[in-house]
């Protein structure tokens, strides 16, 4: 899971404090694992640093950073690169699908066409893998088979997440 | 000059295709073309209208709206008598189950368009006995297909389909019925012999796996065509491109 690049998606919907987007980052994509305040503000600092988010004066008030953190275009630019781009397709990288497919949500920005993307790159992939069966040596094809499978499980939720795309647009727009 | 190559329409093309049973609208405005010797898979979840699609490509269902061309010409405005005499010369066709006579043999099975299509006896025989061979299955021929393992039938059907030297090679779900292993063998001998001969095949599945042997993938939900996965520019230099090497050592593996 990519957190600058999910809590820059955060920010994008509106101008907000550390601790908000804190909190919003647990509530949807912390799992049960909390985002440390120190990683945080250190991230918000490198965002701020690369031009991606700009930070407001320091307001009155408890807590370690009462500033307020605002995107930049340059940093709307970055989450919508990052969200269109399918992902390498590797085994395992339902995390970062699952993050991308909320926050496409969240944002209103077309998840449907993000996941069509998606699953044509791992159909490429898959095909790359079945040329290497085809030609290759045995333990190559054993190796391919273990992808494959993966891969094809991956596909499973892709399909899955696409028909249920309206009612989890529902549940993230209720939470 | 343009060389034939470029020049040549595409082998199969659906130009706003509608297909309703009923109330229920099964394939909405479906404009593709196939490539001739490309090998395209059409994926979708079961009720999407893929199927709907190759029975409409193959002029097996007159579609509502649209048209069908194979080759460049129209399929819509021909009489059932001349589609169905391009779908026993033009076209072979590979299906989950049911397509073979049970009480005949392999060769028996293989011949029988062959027969119909008015090849010499002897002929059809020894063509039969030649795919049955290549499928890995030539030791089968006598044997009725009623008695064979589901692996051998489908590939007695692939053989079937092959042996007519088709344009477009038709098959759904031709591995459904069949264990990974099995399944893969048939995928692997199918795909490599029509490119081989340089046959245009269309396979309907809900497998990626299956799918992902073929140069394009396109998608099929709810009755819409999404246009899925370009060709790469690697698939795009194997269409037409006849790989014997390939498809012969797949036929070897699969012995």
């Amino acid at each position: 899971m990519s957190v600058p690049l999910t809590l820059l998606g955060l920010l994008e919907r509106e101008p907000s404090h550390g601790y908000d987007l804190k909190r919003d980052y647990d509530a949807f994509f912390g799992r049960g694992k909390q985002l440390p305040f120190g990683q945080v503000y250190a991230t918000l600092g490198r965002l701020a640093r690369d031009g991606q988010v700009t930070a407001g004066g320091a307001e009155p008030g408890d807590g370690p950073d009462r500033k307020r953190y605002a995107i930049t275009d340059s940093g709307r630019h970055v989450v919508d690169t990052w969200l269109a781009d399918p992902v390498e397709p590797e085994p395992h990288l339902q995390t970062v699908l699952f993050a991308k497919v909320t926050l496409a949500l969240m944002l209103g920005k077309p998840a449907a066409a993000y996941l069509d993307t998606q699953r044509a790159a791992h159909i490429r992939r898959m095909q790359e893998l079945t040329e290497i069966k085809r030609t290759g040596p045995l333990v190559d094809t054993l190796l391919a088979d273990h992808a494959l499978f993966h891969l094809e499980a991956d596909l499973r939720w892709i399909d899955l997440t696409s028909a249920r795309l309206a009612d989890l647009a529902e549940a993230v727009r209720n939470r | 000059m343009n060389s034939p190559a470029v020049t040549r329409g595409p082998m199969i093309e659906t130009r706003h295709v509608a297909k309703n049973f009923g109330q229920t609208s099964a394939l909405r405005d479906a404009s593709l073309c196939v490539a001739q010797g490309e090998i395209l898979a059409v994926m979708g979840p079961s009720g999407s209208g893929k199927s709907t699609l190759l029975h409409s490509m193959a002029g097996i269902y007159t579609p509502d709206q649209g048209e069908v061309l194979f080759d460049g010409q129209l399929l819509n405005t021909m009489t059932e008598a001349d589609r169905t005499k391009l779908r026993r010369t033009a076209f072979g066709f590979v299906f989950q189950f049911g397509q073979l006579v049970p009480e005949l043999t392999a060769a028996d099975n293989v011949a029988l368009p062959l027969l119909l299509n008015r090849t010499k006896r002897k002929v059809a025989y020894k063509t039969a006995d030649t795919w049955l061979d290549r499928l890995g299955i030539g030791d089968k021929g006598d044997r009725r297909t009623g008695e064979l393992s589901g692996g051998e039938a489908q590939r007695v059907a692939v053989a079937r389909a092959l042996a007519l030297a088709p344009k477009v090679i038709f098959a759904d779900e031709p591995t459904g019925s069949l264990d990974s292993l099995t399944g893969e063998k048939v995928m692997d001998l199918m795909t490599g012999l029509a490119r081989e001969q340089g046959s245009t095949v269309v396979i309907v599945t809900h497998d990626a796996r299956v799918a992902a042997y073929a140069d394009r993938v396109v998608m099929v939900r709810d009755g819409l065509l999404t246009p899925g996965d370009r060709p790469s520019s690697s698939s795009q230099g194997r269409h037409g491109a006849p790989a014997p090497a390939a498809a012969a050592s797949a036929a070897k593996g699969a012995n």
